[in-house]
This record gives C-alpha cells, sequence and structure tokens, in this order.
C-alpha cells in the first residue's frame, strides 16, 4: 500500500460512512423514541429529503467550485432573496401582462440573469481590486442584504401562479421537480470539475495561485466566471424553491452561506482552495438534511439541530487535520 | 529639497485614509443637516453603537492575531439570556460575575481549538456560531427572557444609567477601549498578538508562545462579548434568542473599516473605534438626510470595498489589481 493512500481513502469515503451511521442510528433511535409509526428510512421519506436538500444543495455545488478556486462567497443568502423577489414580482409587471404563461419562463430567465449579475459583479470586484473575496462578500452580503429591504421593506413579495405550482409540484420518474434539479446540477458541475479545462484550471489556481499565473492561466477572469457560476445557482435554487412557495420574506435565505458552507467543508473541500470534490459536497448536504431530519424524528427541537451540526463541524475539521497529518508523516519518512 | 512624492502620498493617505475619509464625511452630513452634530445626536450614536463597539475590541485582537470570529454574534445572545436568568434566580450581584464566567468558558473552549490545536478559525467560530445558538435555545427553551421586575433593580444601570453626564454605555465603551489600547500597544503581550499575527513562524522561532497569545486572545474577545451582553441585557431587561444574530458581519466591518488586514498583523484599537463610529455614523447620517433605514447597508457595503480597495492600493502602489 502507498503511504498516504489509507488515509485518502478514509477521507475521501469518510462522509458516505457518517450518513450510513446517521442511517443506522436514526432508525435504531427511532424506533424507540419517534412519536410517528412511519420508519425513518422510509422510501417516501427519503425522497422528501431528497426535495428538501435542494435549496442548500443547489448552492453547495457552486460552493464548491468558489472553494476550490481559493475563494469563499458569503453573499448567497441575499442573492438568493433577490432573485426570489425578481421572480416573483417580475409575473406582476404590466409589460409583460399579455404573455399569459408565457410569463414563466420570462420571469425565470430575469431571476437567473440577475442572479448572474450579481455574482459577477462580486467576482469582478475581487478580479480588479485585488481584495480578499472573504471582505467583497461580506460587504456584499450586507449590500444584497439592503436591496432586498429597501424593494419592500418587511412585507413579504407574494405572487401565486397555478400553472408554475403545478410544474414545481410535478413528479417525474417518481422524484419531484426539485430533487430532478438538484441531481442535474449535481451532474452538470460534476462534469465541469472533473471533465474540463475550466474545472481543472479552477484546482490549480486554489492549489498555486502563483503557479497557475506563470502556467499561462488567465486568473482574473476565471474567478470572474465562477462567481457568476456560484450567483446563477444561487438564483436557480430560489427559482426551484419560489416556484413552489409563491412567498418570500425579506430575511429569506439568511444564514444559508452557513449552511453551504458547513456543507461543503464537510464534503472535504478544504477551505483553503486546490482541493474538494462535487460528490463530497452532495454527501456533505445529505448528511447535513439527514441530521435535522433525523433529530427532528427523535423529537429533538431545532436548538439541538443547531448545537449538533456545530460540534460536528468542529470534530470534522480536527479529524481531517489529524489525517493529514499523519499522510505528510507518513510521506517525509 | 524635501520634494514630496507620488509614494508618499500614498502611504500618508494609507495610513491616515479612514481618519480623512470620517473627517470628510463628518463636515458634509454637518453641513447637510444642522442637527447632525448636536451633543444629544453625537450621544445617541454612541450609545447605540456601543454594544457594537465593545464587541469589536475584542475581535481586534483576534482579527490582528491572524484569526476571525464568527461567533461573538451568538456568544452575545447567549451572555444577554444567560444573565437575564440568572437575574432573577440569584441577583444580579452573583448572576454578572456567573455569567462571565460562562461566556469565558465558551471564549476558552474556541481558544484552545483554534490555539492549541490550531484548527481553522473560520470554521471552528462559523461551527461555533451555530452550537452556541443552540445552546442558547437549549437554555432558554426556546422562550423569550424577561426580568420579573423592571422597576425594583439597580441592574438597568449598565445600559440606561448615566455617569458625570455621560451615559454609562459610552463610559464602558471608552474606558473599555483606553484600557484595551494600552494592552495592545504598551505591554508585552500586545507586541506578541501583533507578532503572531504578522508572522507566526517567526513569532515561534523568537519564542514566542503562539498557542497561548492566540488563546489569550479569543479570552479577550469572550470578555468583552460578556461585558456586550451585558449592557445589552441592561439596557433592554429582557431579550429574545436571537439578539445578537448577524452582528458578527457588522462587528468585522467595522474592524476591516478600521484597517486592520484580515491577513492578520495590523490594526490598532484607536482605528477599530473609528471604524465602529463611522458605520454608526452613516447609519444615523442618512437617517437625518430622510433616506430610508435600509440604504445604510448598500452605503456600508460600498464604503467597505472602496476603504480596503485603497489601503491595498497604495501598499502595492497600483490602483488595480495585477491579478491576469
Amino acid at each position: 500500500m502507498q503511504p498516504g493512500a489509507l488515509s485518502k481513502a478514509l477521507k475521501s469515503g469518510a462522509i458516505w460512512g457518517f450518513i450510513v451511521l446517521e442511517l443506522i442510528f436514526f432508525s435504531v433511535a427511532g424506533s424507540y423514541m419517534s412519536l410517528s409509526d412511519t420508519a425513518f428510512m422510509d422510501w417516501e421519506n427519503m425522497l422528501l429529503l431528497l426535495k428538501q436538500s435542494a435549496p442548500i444543495g443547489i448552492i453547495a455545488m457552486g460552493m464548491t467550485i468558489v472553494m476550490v478556486n481559493g475563494n469563499i462567497d458569503l453573499s448567497v443568502g441575499a442573492t438568493y432573496a433577490i432573485a426570489a423577489i425578481v421572480l416573483l414580482d417580475s409575473m406582476t409587471w404590466p409589460i409583460f401582462a399579455g404573455l399569459g404563461d408565457w410569463v414563466i419562463p420570462v420571469a425565470w430567465l430575469l431571476a437567473l440573469t440577475v442572479g448572474t449579475a450579481l455574482g459577477a459583479l462580486n467576482g469582478l470586484i475581487v478580479w480588479k481590486t485585488g481584495v480578499d473575496a472573504f471582505i467583497v462578500t461580506l460587504g456584499s452580503m450586507l449590500g444584497y442584504r439592503g436591496i432586498v429591504f429597501m424593494f419592500n421593506g418587511e412585507n413579504p413579495t407574494s405572487h401565486l401562479n397555478w400553472t408554475l405550482v403545478d410544474l414545481a409540484e410535478a413528479e417525474f420518474l417518481g422524484l419531484a421537480t426539485a430533487s430532478w434539479f438538484l441531481l442535474a446540477v449535481t451532474g452538470v458541475v460534476w462534469f465541469l470539475m472533473t471533465r474540463t479545462v475550466h474545472g481543472r484550471n479552477a484546482y490549480a489556481i486554489g492549489d498555486n495561485r502563483d503557479a497557475a499565473v506563470n502556467a499561462g492561466i488567465r486568473v482574473g477572469p476565471h474567478m470572474m466566471i465562477n462567481f457568476a457560476i456560484i450567483g446563477f445557482l444561487a438564483a436557480l435554487s430560489a427559482v426551484v424553491f419560489y416556484s413552489e412557495s409563491g412567498s418570500v420574506n425579506p430575511n429569506d435565505g439568511q444564514l444559508y452561506e452557513l449552511w453551504v458552507i458547513t456543507a461543503v467543508v464537510l464534503g472535504g473541500t478544504k477551505i483553503t482552495g486546490g482541493a474538494g470534490s462535487v460528490i463530497g459536497t452532495f454527501g456533505g448536504v445529505i448528511a447535513i438534511q439527514l441530521l435535522r431530519k433525523g433529530l427532528g424524528h427523535i423529537g429533538a427541537d431545532t436548538s439541538t439541530v443547531n448545537l449538533v451540526i456545530g460540534l460536528i463541524l468542529i470534530a470534522v475539521l480536527f479529524l481531517d487535520r489529524q489525517l493529514n497529518v499523519k499522510g505528510k508523516e507518513e510521506l517525509k519518512v | 529639497m524635501a520634494t514630496v512624492s507620488k509614494q508618499q502620498i500614498g502611504s500618508v493617505l494609507a495610513k491616515q485614509g479612514i481618519l480623512i475619509a470620517f473627517a470628510v464625511f463628518i463636515v458634509a452630513f454637518t453641513f447637510a443637516n444642522s442637527k447632525f452634530l448636536t451633543v444629544d445626536n453625537v450621544f445617541s450614536v454612541v450609545r447605540s453603537s456601543a454594544i457594537l463597539g465593545v464587541m469589536a475590541l475584542g475581535v481586534t485582537f483576534v482579527v490582528i492575531s491572524g484569526n476571525l470570529d464568527l461567533s461573538v454574534g451568538s456568544m452575545m445572545s447567549f451572555s444577554t439570556i444567560v444573565v437575564l436568568d440568572l437575574h432573577d434566580k440569584i441577583g444580579p450581584f452573583l448572576a454578572i460575575p456567573a455569567m462571565f464566567a460562562m461566556t469565558l468558558a465558551l471564549g476558552a473552549l474556541i481558544g484552545f481549538l483554534v490555539g492549541y490545536l490550531k484548527l481553522n478559525s473560520l470554521i471552528v467560530t462559523l461551527g461555533m456560531l451555530s452550537a452556541i445558538h443552540g445552546l442558547t435555545l437549549t437554555y432558554s427553551g426556546g422562550k423569550n427572557m424577561d426580568i420579573a421586575d423592571k422597576e425594583g433593580t439597580w441592574f438597568s444601570v449598565f445600559g440606561q444609567g448615566s455617569a458625570l453626564g455621560i451615559p454609562v454605555p459610552i463610559l464602558i465603551f471608552l474606558l473599555l477601549a483606553a484600557f484595551l489600547g494600552l494592552v495592545l500597544s504598551k505591554t508585552p503581550f500586545g507586541r506578541k498578538v501583533y507578532a503572531v499575527g504578522g508572522n507566526g513562524t517567526a513569532a515561534t522561532f523568537s519564542g514566542i508562545r503562539r498557542a497561548r497569545t492566540v488563546f489569550f486572545c479569543y479570552i479577550i474577545s469572550s470578555a468583552c462579548v460578556a461585558t456586550a451582553g451585558l449592557i445589552q441585557a441592561s439596557r433592554s431587561l429582557g431579550s429574545q434568542n436571537t439578539v445578537g444574530q448577524g452582528l458578527e458581519l457588522e462587528v468585522l466591518a467595522a474592524v476591516i473599516l478600521g484597517g486592520a488586514s484580515l491577513m492578520g498583523g495590523s490594526g490598532t484599537i484607536f482605528k477599530t473605534v473609528i471604524g465602529v463610529l463611522i458605520l454608526g455614523f452613516i447609519q444615523n447620517g442618512l437617517l437625518l438626510l430622510g433616506l430610508q433605514f435600509y440604504v445604510q447597508f448598500v452605503v456600508t457595503w460600498i464604503i467597505i470595498i472602496l476603504a480596503v480597495w485603497l489601503d491595498i492600493a497604495a501598499k502595492r502602489g497600483k490602483l488595480m489589481s495585477p491579478i491576469a
């Protein structure tokens, strides 16, 4: 066995092992402690879990690209809320009144365009000013959220379009629309990161920016495209979710960045960039949703969920560090 | 002949840019609205910034040591809820030290994880943000916390009282700022904080115990958070579980606005105070101009990015980044 191979295998498989542990734990604990009659591992329950993972999951795929690239985006929750408002409000604009149900693709397109533009703006600022992405997106998180509140104050923005609701609630081959979007985004981003030059460059830039520059990779535009992608995905997540719910509060999406980053880090992406996988992130998203649902299933309230997720995040960081240190020591010998 | 070169102008701007901006800002708003620079208004701005400010003082230490603290918001909720709950159970005399002990314990835990175990501070404090929020909800059972006898307690003095004509929250903020400013600039510990944040490896080789220095930065930060929680609890004598939610980012914004680098090694308490005041006066000034409350967020966004951008640009001598 090659040195470091064990820790590598442990690391890439760890998140799935964790998911299996969760499933076993909640199934066993659920049969003693749960108030509901249905088993935790119920097929319907698992399908619902996949659907509920979609909003966080879709954004997490974008965060994986950005973090692999060595950046971070704290503004996704605010972008999500802006896209939701654009989606719902644009359907009521007088200029689109003659369109009938054709207003739906127009509203979708508008929301996605706005999300992409907001993401690209972050990327442009990071590229042109050289200010750290953490600070840039911390600022735009405040700014974008301010724009959300300026639009309609503390009031919710609502518009129900029944054709759209039907579409969002539809099921195809047993999976809900939101689940299909999550799977499709996962597939596309996986392809982008593992099978294209753009993806390979993202890893190279995140691993060693100077070396990437010397290798002739144009770092700036590259980062901007990745920020545009995460903006697009934040908007897509809003489009998928609010097509069904039809009402957005100005506080919606708050703390999403924290959930998303937690999922991505649980999935094994390094916060310093250069390493991480889309499949791992998918595992991280599922693991978090399982935890929330499972703790709810055995009667714990949201406070426990917060407590447990925080502690698990720190534990994962610790374990990851220990495994990494071991791997390095073995390499030295 | 002393000719002033472009670079010198640049470096002066970089060093004092935030002060110049602050001065320009104050003058502009004073012309725009005569109520802006009155004693009443200044007091009300500083008083409402005091809670944010006290927290920012502690976070300054953490940021200079090269780390982050995203947990201060939920930790402040925790302190507020705990002290309000204990006030009725064991009385204010015991409640305050008990709350400080509990908050410092949380700070010690973070300090241990980041300092001694050398875990990434962003992720650790992100995890603690969530965990402490859960802890607060578990402690309070999700209910709002209120003091039973709001009239008959001296506990309100920290948030509502005033001494020598100055509101107590302002006094606490300024005294703490002066004290921590001295600690940071005049003591060996302060120099160690800069050394650890500037170049951790070099600091270790020169015999500074890096882990211990980082540990104490988090202790200071949590002590400041506990003080902020005390002011908050005393001001409102009742609180929701989410009172500090989102404050961690505003605090960080104030510290960055003051010119502390997230890379560590630079920043001062004085500049953080200026950063806090700028945030407070922007909010107040925009309201006095009759603008919507939420416009301040957009203005803050622009100011943060401009401030950091100009700081970096002056250091590298070029406005645009060299990234290809």
